[in-house]
């Protein structure tokens, strides 16, 4: 199954993936980096959605693993 | 200098004023659809540097750390003959690479997440509609910058911060100096000190008497207040003028799309991709990725060596075919948000959601709340800034009619 993985190291809490899909993605109020609050995609529209906000991480911060 | 495998070859100058708003210079076109995409120019400070002309190649330099942000080294790409002064004031966090920059931004993205802009909303929107309110009271044609565009993100970032909007005027003068590519030197460096000696005090005021605005809050973390200055400085410049130059150039692109506009007032989901398809389109700060090479990097069939200034003709990378389809088309509903128009790595923008949400908000009130809004005059007689480091219009007038 295929998961999201945040790198919070590379975040720079450009906020992109809140952008891309709000119901996967979060970021943390205290220093801005990401939450991911549902890591697991549950249909392709929201595995679209997880790959669109791979590519357009600034920081190379998320990926998808299997 | 940069060197092209040992042969000498003059670089040609790179031309850098617009002569179509809607498309990058005819020469960045070129240059991004060479052989390679990658070409060697001539700066206006007589640097030779690496011009990256594909999306593909800027993306790729910008999350690479063998590219440094270090302003102050001798090779960092530069527009003007003189060196910047630099000594003023510490580095702020678009001048650092990691390790360094990873602390310097998390200290303050807190204060920028979607959720935090989200709740600046309802204050937009009163400043929005106070500011459209004031402009229908006055006279016919009202010019759209003095108004609504300039004003709106101006007083935006001075709330936020925590800086009186009554030294407004101040700000807007001096931030525009810096802007311009027609000041000299010292105008420069004068403009900077006045801004930085202002911010010094404020910040001495708020470390006595705390205050709950982000530079307060700054403090109160215990940040250092050299750093804190750095960062006033950097926010003010970067929230003032952009801003205000993507709602000038955004409101005449969709007045001249009658069709087009009242699709997006009919629906306001057609707002964000919208925008973002301006922002794409217009790449108001292109030449704000630059970076200087610290190890030899092949890319693209070329080796960039350690040293050498680079430069990504961002404008022409957001027109790129190989990106984007029929990518010198304004397509309001593209969706695309692979451009470079905040940059990419990590230094992106660290306001750009606040720069969407106020986008929106101006956009969907105006055109709603104005309906008849209308240019006085022709749109490609607008007097556009090709003088200026960010592009916009210095003054767009707009009519109306009296409600029916
Ligand atoms: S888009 Fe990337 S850098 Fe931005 S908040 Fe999400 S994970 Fe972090």
């Amino acid at each position: 199954m295929t998961k999201i993985v945040a790198d919070l190291d590379r975040c720079v809490g450009a906020g992109q993936c809140v952008l891309t899909d709000p119901d996967a993605f979060d970021q943390s109020d205290e220093d801005g980096t990401v939450v991911v609050i549902q890591d697991t995609p549950a249909d392709d529209e929201a595995l679209k959605r997880a790959r669109v906000a791979v590519d357009i991480c600034p920081s190379r911060a998320l990926s998808l693993t299997e | 200098m940069a060197t092209d495998g040992g042969s000498s070859v003059t670089a040609p100058v790179l031309q850098t004023t617009r002569r179509c708003p809607y498309a990058p210079p005819d020469e960045h076109t070129r240059l991004r659809d060479t052989a390679s995409g990658i070409s060697q120019v001539t700066l206006p400070s007589g640097q030779v540097a690496w011009a990256l002309g594909r999306l593909e190649h800027i993306r790729a330099m910008l999350t690479d750390p063998r590219f440094s942000s270090d302003r102050q080294h001798p090779n960092f790409p530069r527009f003007t003959r003189e060196q910047p002064a630099f000594g003023l004031m510490r580095p702020s966090m678009i001048q650092l690479d990691p390790p360094e920059h990873g602390p310097a931004r998390k200290a303050v993205i807190g204060e920028f997440t979607v959720r935090r802009m989200a709740g600046l909303r309802p204050r937009v929107q009163q400043i929005v509609d106070e500011h459209i309110d004031a402009m229908l009271a006055g006279p016919r044609p009202a010019d759209l910058v003095r108004a609504l565009a300039l004003p709106v993100p101006s007083l935006v970032i001075c709330e936020q911060l925590g800086v009186p909007y009554r030294d407004h005027d101040f700000f807007q003068s001096h931030s525009s100096a810096l802007l311009s590519r027609n000041v000299t030197a010292d105008e420069r460096q004068q403009a900077v000190k006045e801004l930085r000696d202002y911010l010094k005090e404020l910040i001495a005021e708020k470390a006595a008497d705390p205050a709950d605005d982000l530079l307060g809050r700054q403090l109160a973390q215990g940040n250092d207040p050299e750093d804190v200055l750095s960062l006033a400085f950097l926010l003010l410049i970067a929230g003032h003028e952009t801003t205000a130059n993507m709602i000038s150039l955004g409101v005449v692109t969709l007045l001249e799309r009658p069709d087009e506009l009242v699709a997006l007032r009919e629906d306001p989901a057609r707002t964000l991709p919208a925008i973002e398809e301006l922002l794409r389109v217009y790449t108001i700060a292109e030449f704000a990725n630059s970076r200087v090479a610290v190890e030899d990097v092949e890319m693209g069939g070329v080796t960039i060596r350690a040293g050498d200034p680079v430069l990504a003709l961002s404008n022409a990378a957001n027109h790129d075919p190989s990106a984007f389809d029929e990518a010198d088309e304004i397509k309001l509903d593209r969706g695309a948000r692979n451009h470079v128009a905040f940059g990419f790595g990590i230094h992106q923008c660290l306001g750009q959601n606040l720069a969407r949400m106020e986008l929106q908000i101006v956009f969907d009130t105006l055109f709603r709340r104005i309906p008849t809004l209308r240019l006085a005059a022709p749109a490609d007689r607008l007097p556009y800034k090709n003088d200026a480091f960010i592009y916009g219009i210095h003054e767009v007038p707009v009519t109306w009619e009296d409600p029916a």
